[in-house]
């Protein structure tokens, strides 16, 4: 299986979301066996959002990118660039959803703006691989007789 | 498929069972009537399914499945990754022993507190380990 960079990319991102979703959510559980900052339950949509969008579904993203069935002619992965387009916009709402309870005045508006920008990089990877989710059909050739036995 | 990738598989199935049956314990709260104790089991719940079901599952087949590093050590270092392994469990079976009776035992807190720093440990430890094997192909020297 050839590996592309956007593959790359995103399971590398997707692990440094989890380093900080998993930090977030210890530090929670720590505070609540050990409770030791009244503040800390504020981290939980954050520790939310990075673990299950951040992480998992951008792992799962990433994964599905490199491994759905290819075309035959080039692009053989479809879109390339709205498939780039969906995880910019993933990651930009995972930002902004994670971090809205710390903005203030601005908190609401930048959950909403978060969770619009994270519907519209799923719509985005969705339009890439609908066509991609399709039955593949491999032809296995006979072995010509002068070519002998696999080693 | 390695002896590590099996046990994350089968400890992960069994994760999926035990959240289920709490599923069914906390879904028949309007038929019966629960202690304390058990109605306070909606953290584990979810937890036993994400950490233990679905996390244990998607490292393990990683392990397994992810492009080796080298032809000696294949998977990076086994005994971290054991480590690993042991420490997530470790800190997932704490956590379902001490939440729900947090607000009745002394002890439970510290237990929790424990089980944060070994789920900690675990995840770094999988990070690790993993983002080495997260690279394009390598070239084939032509002999």
């Amino acid at each position: 299986m050839s590996r592309p960079k956007l593959m790359i990319w995103a399971v590398r991102a997707s692990l440094l979301y989890l380093a900080l979703g998993i930090t977030f959510g210890s530090l929670l559980l720590f505070h609540k066996g050990i409770p030791y900052a009244p503040g800390a339950w504020r981290l939980l949509p954050a520790h939310m959002d990075l673990v299950l969008l951040g992480a998992m579904t951008q792992f799962v993203f990433a994964i599905a990118f490199g491994i759905f069935p290819r075309f035959r002619t080039e692009p053989r992965r479809g879109n390339e660039k709205l498939a780039w387009g969906a995880l910019i916009l993933l990651n930009l709402g995972v930002w902004m959803t994670a971090f809205s309870p710390y903005s203030g005045l601005w908190a609401g508006n930048l959950l909403l703006a978060g969770r619009v920008l994270e519907a519209a990089g799923v719509l985005a990877f969705l339009i890439h691989a609908w066509p991609r989710v399709r039955e593949v059909v491999i032809i296995l050739r006979e072995k010509a007789p002068d070519q002998g036995e696999a080693r | 498929m390695p002896k590590l990738t099996r046990w994350y598989i089968k400890f992960s199935l069994v994760y999926l069972l035990a959240a289920l049956l709490i599923a069914v314990m906390l879904a028949g709260r309007t038929l019966w009537t629960l202690p304390a104790v058990l109605a306070a089991l909606s953290p584990v719940y979810f937890h036993l399914f994400m950490v233990g079901w679905v996390s244990e599952l998607i490292i393990g087949v990683v392990f397994w499945l992810f492009p080796t590093l080298t032809s000696e050590k294949k998977r990076g270092n086994e005994a971290l990754a054991w480590a690993v392994f042991w420490m997530l469990n470790a800190g997932l079976l704490l956590r379902v022993i001490s939440e729900p009776v947090l607000t009745s035992a002394p002890w439970a807190g510290g237990v929790l507190a424990v089980s944060a720093v070994l789920q900690w440990l675990a995840g770094m430890g999988f990070v690790y380990l993993t983002w080495g094997r997260v690279r394009p192909p390598r070239r084939r020297r032509k002999s």
